[in-house]
């Protein structure tokens, strides 16, 4: 079955990243097909490959480039909520005129057309929230 | 559909909303600190029991156990696994999420 995971909760805030990755692992064990982890509102902060959580600590963020590196996951980044958060990859720095940049592997940047599509092409669409 | 609630009926109304407009024969998943609304003791008990004339309730499991409530699960709520969860989600034809 195809799946879509829609993450609107930062990392480190309540559970809903922590769900949202348990998840995303589990449908992936069972066979199913993840088509796209979409991240909106402060769900865009679980992208940012600065983060330093403590060593006894999960690491959310590298956690989620694993998982699409060994899975070939689709993790998307909404653009608007990322440019309000400081989120951007290397052209949208460049094109900003910002110093820096701090996408974190695994991730891409794109527009709200990613997270309707998903709801369109999915059999189902999980949303994890505050 | 299955309904998920994430929020503790003791913090929030989104368990009681979605318990009162759920259909007959829908599914309740509670995780997070909405586990607590599966739990024995407390004032919301006796919602959940009525609601269940009419709607399966679930419980996450890992999320009981990491607030130590694991035996104080109401009878006759089922608790299952990530796995589970995942079963919940590609047994009904759509979920909404109470946020």
């Amino acid at each position: 079955m195809k799946i879509g995971v829609l993450v609107n909760e930062g990392p480190y805030t309540h559970e809903a990243s922590d769900s949202a990755y348990q998840f995303t692992k589990a449908a992936i064990e069972k066979g199913h097909e993840i088509y796209r982890v979409f991240f909106y509102h402060d769900g865009v902060n679980n992208s940012t490959r600065l983060t330093e959580p403590p060593r006894d600590d999960r690491n959310i963020v590298s956690r989620w480039s694993e998982l699409a590196k060994a899975h070939s996951l689709d993790l998307v980044v909404c653009i608007a909520a990322a440019q309000r958060r400081g989120i951007m990859d290397e052209n949208e720095a460049k094109r900003q005129g910002k110093d820096a940049h701090n996408l974190a592997d695994g991730f891409r940047i794109s527009g709200l057309g990613q997270l309707v599509e998903a709801g369109i092409q999915c059999d189902r669409l999980v949303t994890f929230g505050d | 559909m299955l309904h998920i609630v994430n929020k503790s009926p003791y913090e929030r109304n989104s368990l009681e909303s979605c318990l009162r407009l759920a259909t007959n024969g829908s599914a309740v998943l509670l995780i997070e600190d909405g586990i607590y609304g599966a739990t024995k003791g407390g004032s919301f008990e006796g919602k959940v029991q009525a609601a269940m004339a009419g709607v399966k309730i679930y419980v996450l499991g890992p999320d009981l156990s990491a607030r130590g409530m694991a035996d104080r699960v109401i009878d006759g709520v089922n608790v299952v696994d990530y796995g589970g969860f995942v079963d919940l989600v590609a047994e009904h034809s759509n979920c909404q999420s109470w946020l």
